[in-house]
């Protein structure tokens, strides 16, 4: 199957000691390799203040990881989170086909510019940003 | 539904697509504006910053009418803003 790029966002609860809040992590990684995915990048956004109360917690620990792999990954877990009392929200986002759709739109404009400064060469040297 | 006077459809047709007639006011209408925004080709649903510039005070997603971006930009944006409430990026509603 083609390589899909997910995104899964999840919020720890706040009062998880640190220890225990990075052996999740790495579980979570580990998971992840164990399933056939890899993961791209792993992000700790650090303590943040929620925008609305989940579950009477008015903070989380938010972490993001990005993962390449086919979907059978993300199923596994999304099962394990949704019973993990740990997390108290989660997320998870396919990226790749939006990617390459704002790839092909840059290309496209890119394009559509240098067909007008070969028209244009006067115009182009007195305004570089053409396109938008 | 076929037997309807022809000045009953064309009140209807008026009341669709941003003119709203109250009592014997003229309709509303909208000037359509420019977009103040450039949309980037890659929403990020993460990106708070960005989002918040098509949310007024209530919390509400901005309409088009008002924001001026294009229709498939604004689903795009309506997408991320949605994205980023439910992982209490954003609220529903400030107070």
């Amino acid at each position: 199957m083609a390589n899909r790029t997910y995104e899964v966002m999840y919020i720890v609860d706040p009062e998880t000691p640190a220890d225990k809040l990075t052996k999740l992590n790495e579980a979570v990684g580990k998971l992840i390799e164990k399933e056939g995915g890899t993961v791209v990048r792993m992000d700790d956004g650090g303590r943040r203040t929620l925008a609305y109360p989940i579950k009477k917690n008015t903070e989380g620990f938010y972490i993001l990881f990005e993962i390449e792999g086919s979907g059978q990954e993300i199923a596994e877990l999304e099962r394990r989170m949704r019973v993990n009392d740990m997390i108290i929200r989660y997320i998870t986002v396919r990226v790749d086909e939006d990617r390459k759709k704002a790839d092909r739109i840059r290309e496209k404009r890119e394009k559509r510019a240098a067909t007008r400064a070969k028209f244009r060469p006067t115009e182009e040297s007195a305004a570089p940003e053409a396109g938008v | 539904m076929i037997d309807r006077e022809p000045e009953e459809i064309r009140d209807r047709d008026l009341m669709v697509g941003g003119d709203e007639q109250f009592g014997d006011k003229a309709p509303r209408r909208y000037q359509r504006r420019r977009p103040r925004q450039v949309v980037p080709d890659y929403i990020d649903w993460k990106d708070v910053d960005f989002l918040r510039q098509f949310i007024p005070e209530r919390g509400k997603i901005m309409p088009r009418r008002i924001s001026g971006i294009s229709a498939k930009d604004q689903r795009r944006i309506a997408t991320a803003i949605k994205r980023a409430r439910s992982m209490a990026l954003l609220p529903f509603v400030w107070e």
